[in-house]
């Protein structure tokens, strides 16, 4: 579904801040990648749907190439869902229509197609009786709801988080974890930027570790908790699951 | 003191100075508005665009623009744009180009030049994330702008951009160089004719103040209401 060969990226001549990554991921399966901040995971899955541009090798989304200039982007990220870490809900427009813009806008559905495509996915995050709010109005994990009902809605063939928990309160995170989840029983394929190692060990497949703009370990799950074979990743995880 | 003092003046000329000259004042102020955000917008998006000569011709512009005396500038419009009319249509004397229509034209592209700086850093508010998001769900670039950048960029900026109107407001009255009848127009002519300088533009000023008094208040009041709902 997802092939990232040999992917270099540059910020100006000399920070590179992607190392030769290659790495995918395959229909259905789960991927969570992590590492600590400044490591390049939120720049490879923006790479992904072409939200940040690379300088060498290559991306494929489902049989086509991102970074060829003939590739027709809106088209190919309209079946990308993404979900960000502040949430980017539209603020000057009420919850349902955040929902239906891109439907209407970009998929060419009717008002009435996209309200009754809306309404379902509200539902399904268990926010239907905050259809006609505002962003604002709704709490940091209701937001996060929102928007991943919001990538949902277009139907997409994969999804990708980034970072999705790490801007909410401890006490919202896991009404967000839950609707991934179920997301990911669900047999969503999924790339996860993410500290959750809770989640991780719930749903992934693989969980990819990198630092310094290289992917340092790429592995099943069990095999990357049970043994990781850097000591990079060894240390990482002591960090985060010490506490 | 007033003794002096003649103001029915004012009262006699009530209906040439309102109906003739603060329409013509308020028909500018609303046309030039509407003009100068329409285009300055798209000066804004031509700074913004990352294409390095669409931002050098916006940015020379608003340079342009912003150096010049207005006075100057509604003199150059007047007297040239019939000589650009003569030159676009080929035809053999200047294009006669009324006031109304050689002043208009003088305010929105004037006026677009301080209307775009206030968009453009109401497009650069916005934070890099809302685009980012619009992208993703697969909108192009003009969809995003449209749908996304362009309305939230508007309503924050909306308290500038009215308190630039307020100004507007009170530069068209510079079109009396023209002769042009607006209000301030209208009161110098019955103050001249009637010799009652004083009055008149004691009466104009009182005008001018309590409209701008009344329409900074408003903004100031739609600022705290922006400013809750944010």
């Amino acid at each position: 579904m997802i092939e990232i060969n040999h992917v270099d990226k540059w910020y100006g001549p000399h920070f590179q801040a992607l190392k030769d990554c290659t790495t995918s991921v395959a229909k259905g399966e789960v991927v969570v990648v992590c590492g600590p901040s400044g490591s390049g995971k939120s720049t490879l899955i923006k790479c992904v749907n072409a939200l940040e541009p690379f300088q060498s090798g290559e991306i494929i989304l489902d049989g086509i190439r991102v970074n060829d200039p003939k590739t027709n982007l809106p088209k190919l990220r309209a079946r990308v869902g993404m979900v960000f870490q502040h949430f980017e809900l539209f603020p000057h427009l009420k919850i349902l229509e955040n929902l239906c813009l891109a439907q209407q806008k970009v998929l060419g559905r009717s008002h009435d197609e996209a309200v009754a495509k809306g309404s379902k996915l509200l539902d399904r995050v268990g926010l239907k009786d905050h259809a006609t709010k505002y962003p604002a109005e709704l709490s940091g994990g209701q937001q996060q709801r929102v928007a991943i009902a919001r990538a949902l809605a277009m139907d997409p063939i994969a999804m990708l988080f980034d970072e999705p928990t790490s801007a909410l309160d401890p006490e919202m995170i896991s009404e967000v974890l839950d609707v991934m989840v179920d997301l990911a029983r669900e047999g969503m394929t999924m790339m996860v930027v993410t500290h959750e190692m809770g989640f991780a060990s719930k749903v992934a497949h693989r969980v990819i570790f990198m630092d310094q703009g290289e992917i340092v370990e790429d592995a099943p799950k069990d095999d990357f908790f049970g043994k990781p074979r850097s000591d990079r990743a060894q240390k990482f995880l002591s960090k985060i699951l010490s506490h | 003191m007033f003794a002096n003092f003649d103001f029915d003046v004012i009262r006699r000329s009530l209906s040439y100075l309102f109906l003739d000259g603060m329409t013509f004042t308020l028909t500018l102020t609303g046309l030039a508005t509407f003009g100068g955000i329409v285009f300055g917008t798209l000066i804004a998006l031509m700074r913004l665009s990352g294409y390095w000569l669409l931002g050098r011709i916006a940015g020379l512009y608003v340079d342009l623009m912003r150096s010049l005396p207005l006075v100057l500038v509604i003199f150059w419009f007047y007297f040239l744009v019939p000589y650009i009319g003569q030159w676009l249509t080929g035809s053999s004397r200047p294009v006669r180009v009324g006031a109304f229509a050689s002043s208009l034209v003088t305010f929105t592209l004037f006026e677009a030049a301080y209307f775009a700086e206030i968009m453009r850093a109401g497009i650069q508010s916005i934070s890099k994330g809302q685009p980012a998001a619009a992208q993703a769900l697969g909108l192009t670039y003009s969809q995003t702008m449209r749908y996304v950048v362009l309305p939230q960029a508007f309503r924050n900026m909306l308290p500038v951009l009215l308190t630039q109107t307020i100004v507007l407001f009170q530069d068209t009255s510079l079109v009396y160089v023209l002769s042009i009848p607006d209000f301030l127009g209208a009161a110098s002519k019955v103050a001249q004719r009637d010799g009652r300088l004083v009055e008149m533009y004691l009466f104009a000023a009182v005008v001018y103040f309590a409209i701008s008094c009344v329409a900074s208040f408003g903004v100031r009041r739609l600022q705290a209401r922006i400013a809750f709902v944010h």
